[in-house]
């Protein structure tokens, strides 16, 4: 790891933004597990949002080539499902950079889905909870489609898993 | 783990990988055709869903024969013969119309649940783990499907007739999903996988209800021995499949097999 430390590759990792949500890094969405060292390589662990998430490989490739830039040799991004990724792992800053990006954050249900599936929506525009559903499914895996009944605006909302 | 326990969880997860692969398959060919943008939508997510949660099962696959976790899928997918492939009928047949894409959607994605819950509690801890990551995804398929279904069922006297008609057809390829694969009792055995009599009932105490909610028929049950009534379809082995895949599998692998270095 040469003179880095773990913290250090921390802060890179923080640089790695999430490619379909350019304003979040991959560690204030909590994907990032671990970071270890295997001899001299450095090993991250992360997990998947969706595990059909087209956006894994291009994080991957990022935070080897960052780390890389950051002076790191040898560099292992390794998977893994258990525990499976949540919602509520998502830090408080970076839930309010998703409303000011326009996608309505999810609701904190410590592993209770069904729960946080018949919670209000609030619209992240004009913060009303009169909103509608009108799609599960979105631009993303992790999207679902909501129209806010008193500022007439459509509007993402990240599904909480 | 000896060798006939690892062979038949190799040809389990096949089976799980290629049922994905080839539904991930028929979904995205509603891409650009869907009757609704929303749908159309919908279909490409469920499309990306499915193949994502084939190559969860390819990479274990890979894992149980040490092989590389990139190419190993690849080559799976892209070059295998028909013979080789696991899936089940059901997930072969085109997509039909709407009401039929829908139904055998939400179909699959019921027992896909009924198989993801019980898997959670295989002593084979990485089917375990990944069976707990899908199986929060499919909650979002089955809420979609079952929503769709249900409208479509009570909808106008067209959308339950073309539903109605759907699941005519589609009934009896269900059976095949319950079908015992050799080697199966070792897997059940060693407790990687619970029975799938078990499995097949639970899946039916949900899905019939339902469809009768939704003012369907439900046709005569795939897999009875009630042979008088001329409709008995015993549960097929995997290996056999319908000419549709033929069909499939020649577009799905048409590149590679013409250039196999090709790179996206």
């Amino acid at each position: 790891m040469g003179n880095l430390t773990t913290d250090t590759i921390w802060q890179i990792l923080d640089l790695v933004k999430d490619p379909e949500i350019p304003v979040v890094s991959v560690v204030e969405m909590g994907l990032i597990r671990s970071v270890g060292l295997d001899g001299e390589t450095v090993i991250i662990t992360m997990t998947p949002t969706f595990a059909g998430c087209p956006a894994l490989q291009v994080m991957q490739r990022e935070i080897t080539n960052r780390l890389h830039q950051g002076g790191v040799r040898e560099v292992r991004v390794q998977i893994t499902f258990s525990p499976p990724w949540s919602t509520d792992w998502i830090t408080p800053l970076a839930r309010q950079k998703l409303k000011d990006f326009g996608l309505a954050p999810p609701p904190r249900h410590a592993g209770r889905i069904d729960l946080a599936l018949s919670t209000a929506v609030a619209c992240p525009y004009c913060n009303s909870e009169n909103t509608s559903l009108k799609n599960d499914f979105g631009p993303t895996l992790c999207r679902a489609i909501y129209v806010c009944n008193n500022c007439q605006q459509p509007f993402e909302y990240f599904k909480p898993l | 783990m000896n060798s006939s326990l690892r062979h038949a969880l190799s040809q389990h997860l096949l089976a799980l990988a290629d049922d994905e692969l080839i539904l991930g398959h028929r979904d995205s060919q509603w891409c650009g055709m869907a009757p609704l943008l929303e749908e159309d939508i919908a279909f490409a997510n469920l499309a990306l869903d499915e193949i994502g949660h084939a190559l969860v099962w390819y990479t274990l696959l890979a894992d149980l024969a040490g092989e590389d976790h990139y190419i190993y899928p690849d080559r799976l997918v892209y070059f295998r013969q028909i013979a080789d492939f696991r899936n089940v009928q059901l997930v072969e047949l085109p997509n039909g119309d709407w009401a039929f894409s829908m139904l055998r959607q939400y179909l699959f994605d019921t027992y896909e649940t009924v198989y993801l819950a019980a898997a959670v509690g295989s002593a084979h801890q990485p089917l375990a783990e990944a069976a707990a990551k899908i199986r929060l995804e499919e909650i979002y398929h089955y809420r979609h499907t079952s929503a769709w279904v249900r409208r479509l069922g009570l909808g106008s006297v067209e959308s339950q007739r073309r539903l109605q008609a759907a699941l005519d057809k589609i009934w009896p390829y269900t059976g095949q999903l319950f079908a015992l694969s050799p080697g199966d009792e070792f897997l059940v055995s060693a407790g990687y996988l619970p029975p799938s009599t078990i499995l097949s009932s639970t899946w039916k105490d949900q899905v019939v209800p339902f469809l009768l909610d939704c003012g369907l028929q439900v046709p005569v049950e795939s897999g009875d021995e009630d042979t008088q009534t001329g409709r008995f379809h015993p549960p097929l082995s995997r290996e056999r499949h319908t000419p549709h895949l033929k069909v499939l599998l020649r577009e799905l692998q048409s590149v590679p097999r013409l250039e196999p270095q090709a790179v996206w």
